[in-house]
């Protein structure tokens, strides 16, 4: 059982992926298969990104379990209103400047869902937001 | 196709990642967007980007990615050549248009990764 938790600070562009990067280097030590390793690195890049851009600052948690790996983001920040809408491909709320660093396409949420066994959001406006994936080994 | 061929048919400039000369790649996916490589891409697939900061490389570490090509002869931020060549990815400088570059690439063989065949 491991479970290993990493800030991530708000709007930082520079160092968005740094713990993602942690995260595959942990898992390759674990000797994870690669295309778990890839689907589970999509949705902690994913969801990094949305924490860097979207939120006040939160963290990453990545914890291995018994035949499956959680994958938890949490947020301190303004939530989301309409999840829904936000689930939607295509649809986001970046700024162009974050569209400018290549991301803000509205797939985040989308791919993390695609990519993960498991996946749920909660969101408080004005709050803050937590996404729990897991993934089975 | 190798990665050496890749660089012959876009006149690139090596800037780093020489040794992976001779992997294969089988598809080439195109976009200056990151989520949609993170959505649509599979291993085995060079990248073509416009996107010259260090999330490109980024990206192509999530996955495994072993090429990128940077088109129209945008020199990519020292601290993603830095990165790519900590990772081993090899990163490639073509002068061509990202239309051009994918044109050449795909009349030279290369295939397209193929939409809508994720496994869900």
């Amino acid at each position: 059982m491991i479970k290993e938790t990493y800030p991530v600070k708000a709007g930082d562009m520079t160092a968005a992926g740094d713990v993602s990067a942690r995260i595959k280097r942990q898992m390759k030590q674990l000797g994870i298969s690669a295309p778990i390793m890839r689907r589970i690195s999509v949705c902690t890049y994913e969801a990094e990104i949305n924490l860097v851009i979207h939120s006040l600052g939160g963290e990453l948690t990545f914890e291995i379990m018994p035949g499956k790996i959680l994958v938890c983001a949490r947020d301190r920040g303004p939530g989301i209103a309409d999840i829904d809408k936000a689930m939607t491909e295509g649809w986001s709320t970046a700024s162009n400047e974050v569209r400018n660093m290549g991301f803000g396409a509205g797939m985040g949420l989308p791919n993390m869902k695609r990519n993960a066994d498991e996946f749920s959001i909660t969101s408080q406006v004005g709050v803050g937001t937590e996404i729990s994936m897991g993934f089975l080994i | 196709m190798r990665v050496q061929e890749i660089a012959n048919v876009l006149n690139a400039q090596w800037l780093c990642g020489e040794d992976c000369a001779s992997m294969q790649v089988s598809t080439a996916f195109a976009s200056d967007m990151m989520s949609d490589v993170l959505a649509f891409v599979q291993e085995d697939t060079v990248l073509l980007t416009g996107l010259i900061n260090s999330q490109a490389v980024r990206t192509a570490e999530m996955l495994d990615l072993p090429c990128l090509v940077f088109v129209r002869g945008k020199n990519p931020h020292q601290d993603a050549i830095e990165r790519a060549r900590a990772l081993g990815i090899a990163a490639l400088l073509t002068p061509y248009s990202m239309f051009e570059a994918c044109g050449r690439l795909y009349m030279a063989g290369l295939q397209p990764v193929r939409l809508g065949e994720d496994d869900d």
